[in-house]
């Protein structure tokens, strides 16, 4: 055991925790919004992968890592246009084409992987960090937490801004009306469609965020699925956080932790299959459901479509 | 809106009897969007350079006019059309058990960890028995923490048959890893159920009977839901748990019923795919039917029987299209964004039609 209780490995997990984290932070945080404004989307994990795609893409053949976000984050957007369009103004079933949008992005970004990049499999460069001048010289924690990718510090600060708009702002108001009452929010006068449709929308864009947050600095290449459920644990982040930002920042820190355990064990030569740790994060969401089961608040309205005078 | 529009926008009324009307707007309905998603994909086809026309005969072709591809289509309707049954009991009781794939696999790999072992001692038929009943109670093991937490707590069961399934998906690798490994082989899978063991072919071909077990699963739930007083009460939980209380039924054991019964048969597909098809379980084997047959139930509108030509176009869909892969180099994923395309085209032609009796009869 002393062996694993290196700097070298400690530093490695706590990085690999950020790095892990951060994607599950912008999908849970995007989830969080739509969810409170009504809107059970289950098209996260789809959402993800175009931005994963979309970023990789951009980023491999622009060399900008910026620019790559920014595709990500329209990748993300445009999926999430389509969820907005179907779910939330005609009122389809948000569940069922929350699925059918998840597969169907599966399916097209690993099309385009294989049309555009099958054979050559390029890989992008490190990112660039922003160093931190004096809070990167502290041991392990320094290098995980101080000198990043922008992006990392930007995800965190999102945290605090949207915790604003919800507690400060009368957009948060009307998000949360949207999806406890939303009949009484039209009443007064807000457009329910329209406060839905931008929760939705920038639900898409954080996700296609974190989606290309996982190519460009976590993987450095796209894989098709390369997602693998981070989404849905996204869902599950939303769900327990109960409307607090601040709570999606320590589960995503939690998952991120379990994440990077798997491949920091391995390296460390510690012999379990990884099968074995593969399973903790989602035994660590059902021992915390078990637990606070009956604490998991979900919006009145979550998953009803509203129609205007519709009783 | 009603409620049952609430949660199904595709949703009709389970007794109403077709008529000509209603066959009018199926065509309508049903064969132009369907069409539409063909004539979409093959566009997309062509900007990736491929020949569109050449590529849907030569699916069609080998999944269907192909003595051969005609026969697997067939075996490969099996799984799909029990994990149809799973979904149709779960989603009719307005239950959303996104599991299936981690039932599947466990179901399968604890088939095939019996099956080759009991085959030495007891009578074929026992073997194929035993194994399908040991799946059925692991699938419903598998689904008793969600059920448990949906029916006494109000936890959503989306995601915890979520983590279910990718929790399952891992534990069933660790079990073919480290417990019910073959060690006469060097490739990580489990002992294997010789072929003559298996589920009978059926005379003169290659078809699995296992075909039989799901037709019948699906007919069987499809009866049971819209015939039966059972069936009935499962409906009133699914449309309106609250009416279902004063109604006074016992909506948590409903529940916890509707889930064992739904992961059951999904644990079923992973026995007969085993018993009937592959004889054991490799590690990492996924074929990830269950979240594939969502969309198909739904396109169906919960019916058995359009649940089965929906499988079955599926089922020609899947296995054209594998053998598209290998000949024409046309990835497998082009299947699932067709079917998606289909499905989201399929929900907008169902909007617009309401909107259009709508209209008529304001």
């Amino acid at each position: 055991m002393e062996a694993l209780l290196t700097t070298a490995f400690l530093t490695a997990l706590v990085t690999g925790a950020v790095t892990a984290g951060i994607p599950l932070l912008l999908a849970g945080l995007g989830e969080q919004m739509s969810e409170k404004a009504g809107v059970l989307n289950v098209g996260i994990e789809g959402m993800m992968l175009a931005g994963a795609f979309a970023g990789f893409f951009a980023a491999y053949m622009s060399e900008s890592i910026a620019l790559g976000f920014l595709a990500g984050a329209l990748g993300g957007f445009g999926v999430a246009l389509l969820m907005a369009l179907l779910c939330v103004r005609l009122g389809l079933n948000q569940i069922v084409i929350g699925i059918g949008l998840t597969l169907g992005f599966e399916g097209i970004t690993a099309l385009l992987h294989y049309n555009l990049f099958g054979r050559s499999y390029p890989r992008l460069p490190a990112v660039e960090t922003l160093r931190i001048p004096g809070l990167a010289d502290i041991p392990v924690l320094g290098p995980a937490f101080f000198d990043r990718p922008l992006i990392v510090y930007v995800a965190v600060l999102l945290v605090f801004v949207v915790s604003f708009v919800y507690r400060r702002t009368n957009l948060g108001l009307y998000l949360q009306a949207a999806g406890d009452k939303p009949a009484a929010l039209d009443v007064t006068g807000i457009d329910v469609v329209r406060i839905r449709t931008f929760a939705v929308l920038t639900a898409g864009t954080l996700a296609g965020l974190g989606g290309a947050f996982l190519s460009e600095v976590g993987a450095g290449l796209f894989v098709p699925f390369m997602t693998n459920g981070a989404g849905f644990i996204g869902i599950v982040l939303a769900m327990l956080a109960r409307g607090r930002p601040f709570w999606v920042l320590a589960g995503a820190a939690i998952f991120g932790a379990c994440l990077s355990l798997t491949t920091a064990l391995q390296v460390a030569g510690v012999n379990v299959p990884t099968d074995v740790i593969q399973m903790i994060p989602f035994a660590a969401v059902m021992a915390v459901l078990i637990i606070f089961g009956r604490n998991a608040h979900l919006p009145a309205a979550l998953g009803i479509p509203y129609v205007r005078g519709a009783r | 809106m009603d409620e049952a529009q609430a949660i199904h926008p595709l949703h009709d009324k389970a007794s109403s009897r077709p008529t000509l009307e209603a066959w009018r707007s199926l065509a309508l309905v049903t064969v132009g969007p369907i069409l539409l998603a063909f004539l979409l994909c093959a566009l997309a086809l062509l900007i990736a350079g491929h020949d569109p026309i050449a590529y849907y005969l030569y699916v069609v072709e080998r999944g269907v006019f192909s003595g051969q591809g005609l026969q697997q289509t067939l075996t490969r309707m099996a799984p799909l059309l029990l994990h149809a049954a799973s979904l149709i009991i779960a989603f009719r009781a307005g239950i959303w058990n996104l599991g299936g794939d981690g039932q599947f696999l466990l179901g399968a790999v604890m088939a095939a960890a019996l099956g080759p072992v009991l085959v030495t001692v007891a009578p074929d038929w026992i073997t194929l028995i035993a194994c399908m009943l040991l799946a059925m109670l692991v699938g419903a093991l598998w689904s008793l923490v969600p059920a448990l937490l949906r029916a006494y707590q109000g936890v959503n069961e989306i995601i915890t048959t979520l983590m279910m399934t990718f929790l399952g998906t891992s534990f069933a690798n660790v079990l073919v890893k480290l417990i019910f490994l073959d060690p006469a082989t060097t490739v990580p899978q489990t002992r294997t159920l010789p072929v003559e063991d298996r589920l009978a072919w059926l005379p003169g071909t290659t078809i699995s009977s296992g075909l039989f077990i799901g037709l019948a699963a699906v007919i069987i739930v499809h009866l049971v839901m819209t015939r039966t007083a059972f069936g009935l009460r499962l409906r009133i939980v699914g449309a309106n748990p609250k009416a279902a209380l004063h109604a006074g039924l016992s909506v948590s054991a409903l529940t916890v019923i509707v889930f064992a019964l739904s992961g059951g048969l999904a644990g079923l597909a992973g026995a007969v795919d085993i018993v009937g098809v592959f004889g054991n379980v490799r590690a990492d084997w996924n074929p990830a039917y269950a979240l594939a047959v969502v969309p198909l139930v739904f396109l169906a509108r919960f019916n058995g029987w359009a649940t089965i030509a929906f499988v079955f176009f599926y089922a020609v869909l899947d296995i054209g299209g594998e053998s598209a892969a290998r000949r024409i180099g046309v990835p497998q994923y082009f299947t699932l964004v067709l079917v998606a395309t289909m499905f989201i085209l399929l929900a907008l032609a169902e909007w617009l039609d309401q909107q259009r009796r709508a209209r008529q009869r304001s």
